[in-house]
């Protein structure tokens, strides 16, 4: 209700004194919006469940205080972290590193660029006033989100990737985002990726960090696909314990254009994966999969907005989550068909696997359209895991655990099979066969 | 997939310029002064000659009613009301009818043009019997008519006038009004407990299957009254019934508020069917006038193996706000909602229903169809959720919409909330998927898909509303044969 104020959290009391601190060190001709986006946040807060965008997940509640954020770290203890970090190591891909948030370029591949692909730190584009800043932030709706404009006003590094019209690029690059620390730290970073017409690009973005601490990580890519380009994005979440992990994915969408992108969950206290798809060009196609494998009372959500504007445009959504112990699942999705977006083909899934009975998962499947001449469907479902199909496992000679994992494994692959870089699946169901092994 | 010619060509000859129940009725009328305040609910309350307590109630009800918020969640969007130029009591002056000789005649010709049967049609011998429905007719703030209540009364069954109600057996209605749906359940419902007129009360002992189908009809005729009619229902142990509500109101340029509330309690093995056919006058094709309809409705399967089934055919209504909802608290019991919303011109549906599984072995299922036509928006919006202890919990959700015209829009908001692993929760939109064995014997038999799928969620729906009578049923007939095609989540 409009005019119920709340009062203000410590948290959200302390973040407008962070804010004010930081604001000197911001450079002065960056094209980043910085107080626009603090002053929305500071009229709206962190999200409570009063919001409905944020109904299942309780981000005032969640992040008690807000963390200073986190310095650039010297190059010994960056170098402690990465060599702790082990995901997506094994695949032959050109590496950024983010340690704490911040680009570490002595362990990034910087001069190792493949051909039809520029690379720039964000510092750097923010202080010589890159034009292509004016390309963050592709997706209208996220100037209503508080995590996407948290993000910007605190913004600390990140990078700026663009490829070049008709560039098939064939080696991946790979964001390898590391946590490190004693204390409680928040960091915000941004990755623009820029596909000119018809290129095709593969990334993968890895999230790793220390358990134990109560580290705040605040992730965004913006990607703006041209006509006819072809863009592959591949996620994986393993967060530490503590950690309440935002992070969105944007995409802008030329006509012909396509997007998979994939996001595998396990860890943080707290996560919420936000996609922002945006329908600009006619006869653009997108999937877009998530997996989510929780225990010991953590909470993954995922929060979906497709925005179909032109005609023609086809999306396929498909969530998968694995729910042991006390954990619980989010999954929010809603596809807009506008009024000009005939023809428009979305259907999206969500489904949820309860392993035991502490465990709770809520769905909010949405749809908004205001064409008619679409088909788009919807599907929820949730249970335990199907009797018949445990008994005829077992019926084999096979244990109980074994069966069980072997369903899970069988569930969440539907998600995880439509990556299309063979490295990055198989690093995928590695981490899915991992945790199925010490849930045990 | 667009809509066919035919489809079409139906939603047209339903169309809001065919409105046949505009007419006002030209009657004396006698009213509680303009606006909202302690007077005029205690005026209302010493109309209906309440018991004191009801007055305590109600007097609660409006000073909570006062700090309370409009809500706003809702995807409907309206001139602000003012809650201070309305009349919250209009009743028409002739004293009480003893007998149907004695109500205003003008009334009487006003519901033969409805075709609602106030006479109770004597039953000749040897003739086999008519179907008989008996008939609680509220016109604006007051029950005018109540038929067969000596028929129903030989069985046990109480069905009368909720104002009648309150002095004939206050002990029952204090035992369960509000118990469904708090005072302070939301500000509509809370604005009704306190200046809530008329509306059905219906009790049906243990063991009684009522002899006929009970029916209110709601008319508002006065200008720029409010129609707050408030029903509560008793299914005590293994009893039965099947109630149906009927309602219209003249073609005016302003718009009406009706905020009603009803309240179903179903003891063990009882069974309650309640049926809605709503056809407020929904305003013309330019959104002037129609009626603002915020309703709550909420079912309490209170005994095990207990079953409330609500059936609801949406047609009128400038907005309409209404969630009939189910909380299964009873072991084994079953709660469904079959419900049609077609909306037209400017009208605004955001309507759907909540199941809410407490007990253990509870099964609910929803089928819903929207379909939008003209400049409406029309939006399912439901709840299901399985509570820890709800073990074992069934729900099966379909909801299809289906758009005519580039002008509207269908949207579909469910939550699907599971707290336990033996919840199986299953929710759909699409239209291809409703059992897949189903559909393999039909297109065994050389229908195509999509009469198959016509074919199985019309024979869902149709199961329910055959039971509407005649009068009724007419409308409701048409309104289900519209073709399923096209139809998106």
């Amino acid at each position: 209700m409009a005019d119920i104020q709340n009062l203000r959290s410590a948290a959200e009391t302390r973040l407008s004194s962070l804010f004010e601190s930081a604001r000197q060190s911001f450079a002065s001709e960056e094209k980043i919006s910085r107080e626009e986006a603090f002053k929305f946040f500071e009229a709206t807060g962190l999200p409570s469940r009063r919001v409905e965008a944020f109904k299942y997940t309780d981000l005032r509640a969640a992040i008690e205080d807000a963390a200073h954020p986190a310095k650039k770290p010297s190059l010994d203890v960056a170098k402690a972290a990465v060599s702790a970090a082990t995901a997506f190591a094994g695949i032959e891909a050109v590496r950024l590193t983010f340690v704490n948030g911040h680009l570490i370029g002595e362990l990034s591949d910087l001069d190792r660029v493949p051909a039809g692909v520029t690379v720039t730190p964000l510092n750097e584009a923010m202080s010589q006033g890159d034009p292509l800043l004016k390309q963050l932030a592709p997706v209208a709706q996220t100037r209503e989100n508080p995590i996407y404009q948290l993000n910007t006003a605190f913004l600390a590094d990140g990078a700026l990737i663009s490829v070049d019209a008709g560039a098939t690029v064939e080696t991946p690059i790979h964001l390898r985002f590391v946590g490190t620390g004693e204390t409680a730290f928040s960091t915000a970073t941004r990755v623009l990726v820029t596909l000119g017409e018809g290129a095709e690009f593969s990334f993968l973005e890895s999230h790793e960090g220390q358990d134990g601490v109560a580290y705040q990580p605040n992730d965004v890519v913006d990607t703006v696909i041209a006509d006819r380009a072809n863009l592959h994005h591949t996620r994986l979440n393993r967060e530490g314990d503590k950690a309440v992990a935002l992070s969105t994915i944007t995409a802008r969408l030329g006509a012909g254009s396509n997007i998979e992108s994939v996001n595998l969950v396990f860890g943080g206290v707290l996560s919420r994966h936000q996609i922002y798809l945006h329908f600009a060009g006619e006869n653009a196609t997108a999937t877009v999969n998530g997996a989510a494998m929780l225990g010991h009372g953590r909470l993954a959500d995922s929060t979906l907005l497709a925005d179909h504007a032109a005609v023609g445009g086809v999306s396929r959504e498909m969530f998968k989550t694995v729910i042991d112990g006390d954990s619980t699942g989010v999954f929010q999705g809603k596809i807009i068909v506008r009024q000009a977006a005939q023809k428009t083909d979305g259907k999206m899934k969500s489904d949820c696997l309860l392993l035991t009975d502490d465990g709770q998962m809520m769905n909010k499947p949405e749809l908004e359209i205001f064409a008619d001449d679409v088909a788009c469907g919807h599907g929820a479902t949730c249970g335990a895991p199907d009797e018949d199909l445990l008994f005829y496992l077992m019926a084999r000679g096979l244990p109980k655990p074994i069966a069980e994992s072997l369903l899970v494994q069988a569930f969440v692959g539907e998600a995880i099979e439509s990556v299309t870089h063979e490295g990055a699946r198989d690093a995928l169901i590695g981490e899915v066969e991992g945790w199925l092994k010490t849930r045990g | 997939m667009p809509a066919v010619q035919e489809t079409i060509d139906r939603v047209r000859s339903i169309d809001l310029d065919q409105y046949k129940y505009g007419f006002e009725t030209v009657i004396e009328m006698e009213k509680s002064v303009r606006g909202l305040s302690e007077d005029v609910v205690r005026f209302i309350s010493a109309k209906k000659d309440e018991p004191e307590w009801m007055l305590e109630w109600r007097l609660d009800a409006y000073r909570r009613w006062l700090t309370m918020q409009e809500p706003d969640w809702a995807r409907v969007s309206y001139d602000k009301i003012d809650y201070n130029n309305l009349y919250y009591y209009a009743a028409p002056k002739r004293p009480a009818a003893l007998s149907l000789d004695e109500i205003d005649p003008e009334i009487l010709k006003t519901y033969e043009k409805l075709g609602i049967p106030l006479r109770e049609v004597e039953v000749l011998e040897g003739i086999a019997p008519e179907r008989r429905v008996a008939v609680d007719a509220v016109f604006d703030s007051v029950s005018v008519a109540t038929t067969f209540k000596k028929e129903l009364s030989k069985a046990g069954v109480i069905f009368m006038p909720i104002s009648e109600a309150l002095r004939e057996y206050p002990d029952l209605v204090r035992k369960y009004l509000g118990t469904v749906v708090p005072v302070t359940d939301n500000f509509f419902a809370t604005l009704n407990s306190a200046v809530f007129s008329d509306g059905s009360f219906v009790y049906i002992p243990p063991g009684v299957r009522c002899p006929m189908e009970l029916s209110t009809y709601f008319r508002i005729n006065e200008r720029d009254t409010g129609q707050f009619e408030r029903t509560l229902i008793i299914a005590d142990k293994g009893s039965y019934v099947s109630y149906l509500e009927g309602c219209t109101a003249p073609k005016r340029d302003d718009n009406q508020l009706h905020a009603a509330v009803v309240e179903l309690v179903a003891l063990d093995d009882a069974e309650i069917k309640y049926s809605t056919v709503q056809n407020w006058y929904p305003g013309d094709n330019e959104g002037k006038g129609g009626i603002y309809n915020f309703v709550t409705k909420r079912g309490d399967c209170r005994g095990a193996r207990s079953k409330i089934s609500w059936t609801q055919v949406e047609t009128g209504s400038a907005i309409t706000w209404k969630y009939p909802s189910c909380i299964l608290r009873g072991d084994d019991s079953r709660g469904e909602f079959y419900s049609i919303a077609v909306s037209n011109g400017m009208q605004q549906v955001d309507s759907g229903t909540k199941m809410i599984h407490l007990g253990k072995n509870t099964s609910s299922r929803i089928i819903s169809k929207g379909i939008s036509a003209g400049r409406s928006q029309n939006t399912y919006r439901g709840l299901v959720s399985a509570h820890k202890k709800a073990k074992n919990a069934r729900n099966f959700t379909n909801c299809d919409s289906l758009l005519i015209g580039d002008q509207c829009g269908a949207h579909t908001v469910p939550y699907i909330e599971s707290k336990n692993a033996s919840a199986v929760f299953e929710h759909e939109a699409t239209t291809s998927k409703i059992s897949e064995d189903q559909m393999f014997y039909c297109q065994q038999r050389g229908l195509s898909n999509e009469e198959a799928t016509a074919l199985i969620v019309n024979g869902f729906v149709r199961d329910v509303l055959q039971q509407l009578p005649m009068e009724f049923a007419v409308e409701a007939q048409k309104l289900i044969s519209i073709s399923l095609e096209g139809s998106v989540g």
